[in-house]
């Protein structure tokens, strides 16, 4: 079975995270770059699968700056079998949609059963790839999952949403997303570490995929205006000496909020 | 006959709760499309409710309400809905796509940009339109920054954050029509069972709230977090969580305010128990008034507290029931 995991590499969120004022575009070499937490539990879930499946070859799928290549090698470390890494100074500010596109046409050329994504990134946020892949894909999606379980060709699992929670089932070939509900990834040990200097790593740019990033056919979403929000200062802060509930109470109500 | 729409239609997905009921974003929704344009509203849903929730729909402003039934195909998810958005937005020719930015929307939005080619702005705070079309507005990073995003052509499809847009359209009767979907056949994910989450019909949903009392692993168990229920329930507020309260299985999933949880910007934000870590903090430090009660003095969220508390959440949270509840007595 071919289990595709996306993954990408994203601003360390415990740091101060930047936009660039004039582009709009994530500053990079601001904040330390790091694999994205959520995509390394979707690598998890693969790389245990592989321990219950037999015959399973993991591909990570990622796009990102040349310089991501060192934060994705870690992948490989954890158990992911091979990268596939599309890089291209003309997809700098892809949009969603260019970004679909290229991802979709990187898995379809790896070959696929089974995409496993997070379910939202921590820099975009957008929350919308895995359904926009299955779309351009033609394959069932199944999104926000907090547990997995695949057998018989299927997929299944606990989708929650707003309102509940529901058990949904697909054929493979799928896509799924997975939330923070799975269990982080463990650090890679130094057999791993060892093992990912063998393991193939491909890179490919957007002309290899068939696509142009600066067609005029097609849509895209564009940043007019960008502007940075004060930062919040820190007002009143007391210290609890056995009235502390009250006076909380009193500028509570003086503010009417309660 | 065939309905003409107006040139300057906001075509808006509306999201129809199991009971029967448009889910609460369909007002911001259809405010913020009156704002710009003429909203029309999309409701899937059986056609036994179509006229109730269209009538609903007009209520809240939609002054054209398309109803489509998902008949058999209401198992397979989101597809059906992409589906009719397609037909919806191949009939009215819409400026604009508005649909909610929770999970069911993300999904239908996402398939359906993907499958029309047209530009998606996700999560969006606000909308307006300038001379060459509609434009979003986000807050991005927790709202340290502000973004205005529009597409290089053709009309965009924008996810809106629910609770984020105030304004609201006036009541109107809408015309309605019924629409005709052909399914696409795409590949679904079938859904066996759901279950709704039992709702304390007494308390308000955390998007969109006004007010948050959230909890952290300051309350040390399941027990000790109904603490944090009981001053919600005192105050009329949402109830919210950090992640380490949902990974220690006190609360669920959906509750979960941060960074990969839910943004909330509601008028009154308390946090019990909670250190402020940057990722929950980029879900709640565009709330009006933050409160917090932490037995750390360094804890970071006293750095964007308005009024903080240093002490033991199980002294000063029940000293505090007892003084707001006294003064409603
Ligand atoms: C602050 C900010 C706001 C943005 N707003 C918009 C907008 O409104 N409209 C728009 O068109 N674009 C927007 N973008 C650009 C958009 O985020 C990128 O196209 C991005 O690469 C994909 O979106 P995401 O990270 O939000 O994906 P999400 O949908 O949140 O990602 C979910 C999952 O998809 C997979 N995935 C996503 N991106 C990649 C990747 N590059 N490589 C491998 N796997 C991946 C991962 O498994 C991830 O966990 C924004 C970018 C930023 C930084
Ligand atoms: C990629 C990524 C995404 C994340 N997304 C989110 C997210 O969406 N939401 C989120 O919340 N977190 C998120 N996190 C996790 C985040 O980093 C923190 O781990 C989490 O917010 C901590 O929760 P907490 O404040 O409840 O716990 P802690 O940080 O452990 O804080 C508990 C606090 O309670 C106080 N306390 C203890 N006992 C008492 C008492 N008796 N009285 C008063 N105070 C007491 C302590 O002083 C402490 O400050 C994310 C992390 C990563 C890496």
């Amino acid at each position: 079975m071919k289990i595709i995991v996306l993954m990408k590499e994203v601003p360390d969120t415990y740091g101060e995270r930047k936009l660039n004022l004039e582009t709009g575009l994530a500053e990079r070499g601001e904040s330390e770059t790091v694999l994205d937490e959520i995509g390394e539990r979707a690598l998890e879930l693969a790389v245990a699968q592989a321990g219950q499946i037999d015959d399973v070859e993991i591909t990570v799928v990622s796009m990102g700056p040349t310089t991501a290549t060192a934060t994705l090698r870690k992948a490989l470390a954890m158990g992911a079998d091979r990268l596939v890494h599309i890089a291209d100074e003309k997809l700098a500010g892809a949009d969603l949609g260019l970004t679909a596109e290229i991802l979709s046409a990187a898995i379809r050329r790896a070959g696929f059963d089974l995409i496993i994504a997070g379910n939202v990134s921590t820099d975009g946020l957008g929350g919308v790839m895995p359904a926009m892949i299955a779309e351009l894909l033609g394959v069932p999606h199944a999104s926000t999952l907090s547990s997995v379980d695949i057998s018989d060709g299927r997929v299944s699992g606990i989708r929650e949403t707003d309102s509940g929670s529901m058990r949904v089932t697909a054929e493979l070939p799928a896509v799924i997303s997975i939330t923070d509900r799975f269990p982080a990834a463990r650090f890679p040990n130094f057999k791993g570490i060892m093992a990912a200097k063998k393991k193939p790593v491909e890179t490919l740019t957007a002309a290899d995929l068939g696509i142009d990033p600066e067609a005029l056919d097609t849509p895209r979403s564009i940043m007019l205006a960008v502007s940075q929000r004060p930062p919040r200062a820190a007002g009143t802060k007391i210290v609890d000496e056995g009235d502390g509930g009250e006076k909380l109470a009193e500028f509570l109500v003086q503010n009417r909020l309660a | 006959m065939m309905t003409a729409f107006p040139a300057d239609a906001i075509l808006v997905l509306i999201e129809v709760m199991p009971s029967g009921a448009l889910a609460r974003s369909a007002a911001g929704l259809l405010g913020a499309a009156s704002d710009v344009g003429t909203p029309v509203a999309l409701i899937v849903t059986g056609a036994d409710r179509a006229a109730s929730a269209a009538q609903a729909a007009g209520e809240l402003g939609a002054a054209f309400a398309l109803t489509a039934d998902p008949g058999t195909d209401s198992s397979s998810l989101a597809v059906p809905t992409v589906d009719a958005l397609s037909a919806a937005a191949d009939l009215v020719r819409p400026d604009a796509i508005l649909v909610s930015n929770s999970i069911d929307g993300r999904d239908i939005a996402g398939r359906f940009a993907a499958r029309s080619r047209l530009a998606l702005a996700v999560d969006a705070v606000g909308i307006a339109r300038d001379e060459e079309g509609i434009v979003a507005h986000h807050s991005v990073y927790g709202g340290a920054y502000t973004v205005d995003c529009a597409p290089t052509f053709g009309p965009p499809v924008v996810t809106v954050r629910e609770g984020a847009v105030e304004v609201r359209a006036e009541a109107t009767t809408p015309q309605v029509e019924l629409l005709s979907v052909t399914p696409s056949g795409a590949a679904a994910a079938t859904i066996e069972s759901f279950e709704e989450r039992a709702v304390t019909s007494s308390r308000p949903e955390l998007r969109g709230a006004a007010r948050v009392v959230a909890g952290g692993r300051g309350l040390a168990s399941q027990e000790q977090f109904a603490l944090v229920e009981e001053l919600a329930d005192v105050l009329g507020a949402a109830v919210g969580a950090s992640r380490a309260a949902v990974d220690a299985g006190w609360v669920p999933n959906s509750y979960q305010i941060g960074q990969t949880g839910i943004s909330v910007s509601p008028q009154l934000y308390v946090g019990i128990g909670i250190s402020g870590a940057i990722q929950h903090r980029a879900g709640m430090q565009t709330a009006k008034t933050i409160v917090a009660i932490n037995k750390d003095p360094d804890a970071p969220i006293f750095d964007i507290a308005d009024f903080g508390v240093v002490g033991d959440v199980f002294t000063v949270v029940p000293q505090l029931i007892a003084a707001l509840s006294a003064r409603k007595a």
